[in-house]
């Protein structure tokens, strides 16, 4: 008891970066650069103010959407975008079911899994515009360039994430299975997709979703698709119906947004 | 007939997991293997199927060496040893059947396993090893909808169904309740007399190991440190395996449930056989 009655010690958390002239230096530089960057941030009011009133007429023109001026155009490319969402998804997931096994480092080999990581990494380290203005350079303007596009980004996508998840796993339930004196595709089958798929399942879901956003934007590279039809409908300055086209997208996409929670709700 | 002659693991990080192991395990042979954790238990049944892959020594299987199969023939050796898991590792969004079939696919195609066509010999003898388990109702249940007894009966099965000639058993009871762990464990010990088995028990807890086991064997820092029956278990031995404490609680506790667990009466498993004396008379005191 007589112990506990001592002079209180002193304790505080320790802080996350000890060198006390490193952490200053951190913080007062963080601030400096802050407030260099906002102090020299241009803008031109006036301009601002004039823009509002453009803004105006600009969204003015948008109303009423017009559905029927160019009614042929839209279908055809929201078709032809439906047909690049579907074969990118199922080509992407095609690819990356086999890259994905290989990038995962607890069931991979390391040549297998450093060869994977390369082609995933590769894949994954352009943004699908530039993707799209590559491969349309390379295919010509048109679906072709889009899907391709949508094909590669989905790869890096799904086999990152399917590699992320079967080595989040729980490994002593594939090595129950290899003990059995199973095979290695058998061990995929049995020890390894059952703890996967569900979640596989939602991301390709996911995916469906994401393509068919990004179908209308490859389409204004020159990648087809709806893109290609509201990109023609800006420069002929018919906003009407550009913002038909805008509708029928928020249309679709809210469902399939709607579809895939349904069908990942009904498979928990 | 297991032969373990000088087995060795050394793991990537430098740590010696097994130096020079010799042991031998005959036909029939129920053995508890004990010791502190990080002993090398774990590495050491994980050596005999090659789950690890063991750096020297010998291990033979009757008469097929182990370490030097290749991929083939280790997958073909590997259906000879049926092997049961701490926490169960069954394969949870799978069904219980499917678990238990599993233990099938070293003999099946891949084909044939994939669309789930099995012959009908292997599905008769998964049902009759799930009714011999009191589990014959839950065939198409989903294996993270049973608690963790029923988990580690489906377990077993899917060991067995095997048809080995050695099981592995590794922390059989880790996760269970004391009772539900004696059930295991008596099931266990029941069937490698049915099947006239041998099996290495790999487990923490030293009265579990005496009560079911007819040869004890002690492991510390990669080697053994005790080897006989589980009457000769002194508190002068676990202090050897183990290290410094007061054994005379876990001594005494012993002798009590050793006699405890003989009369108890088991509802979810329909055992009928009775324990051997000698299991009775597990006690030190």
């Amino acid at each position: 008891m007589s112990i506990a009655a001592a002079t209180p010690r002193h304790w505080k958390k320790p802080p996350a970066i000890k060198r006390a002239w490193l952490r200053w230096a951190l913080v007062i530089g963080a601030v400096v650069y802050l407030a260099a960057a906002v102090g020299t941030t241009e803008v031109n009011w006036t301009r601002v103010w004039e823009g509002l009133p453009r803004g105006e007429r600009f969204f003015a023109a948008f109303f009423p959407p017009n559905f029927t001026a160019r009614s042929g155009d839209i279908i055809d490319g929201i078709l032809e975008s439906l047909w690049m969402t579907m074969v990118s998804t199922v080509i992407g997931i095609a690819v990356s079911i086999p890259l994905g096994i290989g990038a995962a480092k607890n069931i991979a080999s390391p040549p297998v899994y450093y060869f994977c990581r390369a082609i995933l990494a590769f894949s994954r380290s352009f943004q699908e515009i530039i993707l799209a203005i590559f491969f349309v350079k390379l295919f010509g303007f048109g679906p072709f360039a889009g899907m391709v596009t949508l094909s590669v980004a989905t790869v890096g996508f799904y086999s990152k994430l399917l590699a992320e998840d079967i080595e989040d796993m729980d490994f002593s339930q594939a090595e129950a299975v290899r003990a059995s004196g199973a095979g290695w595709l058998q061990c995929i089958n049995y020890g390894v997709q059952p703890q996967v798929m569900p979640r596989m399942i939602g991301l390709c879901l996911y995916r469906l979703d994401i393509n068919f956003r990004e179908s209308a934007v490859v389409g204004i590279v020159g990648g087809g698709g709806i893109g290609a039809t509201l990109d023609t409908a800006f420069n002929r300055y018919e906003f009407d119906s550009a913002a038909a086209i805008l509708l029928v997208i928020i249309g679709i996409v809210m469902l399939a947004e709607y579809l895939s929670g349904y069908v990942r709700g009904w498979m928990q | 007939m297991l032969r373990i002659k000088g087995l060795t693991k050394r793991y990537r990080t430098g740590d010696m997991a097994l130096t020079g192991i010799d042991l031998d395990v005959p036909d029939g042979q129920v053995m508890a293997l004990i010791g502190p954790s990080g002993a090398g238990k774990s590495t050491l049944i994980r050596c005999i199927n090659r789950l690890v892959e063991p750096t020297a020594g010998s291990v033979k299987l009757n008469d097929a060496e182990i370490t030097s199969l290749g991929s083939r023939e280790l997958r073909h050796a590997r259906r000879r040893m049926g092997m049961i898991f701490q926490e169960y590792a069954l394969v949870e969004r799978l069904s219980v059947m499917e678990n238990v079939l599993s233990g099938r696919l070293g003999y099946v195609g891949f084909w044939r396993s994939y669309m789930r066509i099995f012959p009908q010999a292997d599905i008769d003898e998964a049902f009759r090893l799930l009714d011999r388990v009191g589990l014959g109702q839950m065939a198409d249940k989903r294996a993270d909808q049973l608690s963790g007894g029923q988990r580690q009966r489906v377990g077993i099965c899917r060991a067995l169904i095997q048809n080995p000639e050695l099981l592995l058993v590794d922390e059989p009871t880790a996760s269970l309740d004391p009772r539900t762990s004696r059930q295991i464990m008596r099931l266990v010990k029941e069937l490698c007399i049915e099947r006239k088995l041998s099996a290495i028990i790999n487990i923490h807890d030293v009265m579990l190991a005496q009560m079911f086991a007819e040869r004890i064997v002690g492991l510390q820092l990669g080697t053994i440190v005790y080897d006989g029956p589980p009457g000769e278990l002194t508190a002068d031995v676990l202090t050897k395996i183990y290290g410094e404490e007061d054994w005379s609680a876990t001594m005494r506790k012993v002798d009590d449930d050793g006699q405890g667990a003989a009369d108890a009466t088991d509802n979810g498993v329909a055992i009928e056989g009775r324990l051997p004396q000698r299991d009775r008379m597990a006690g030190l005191t």
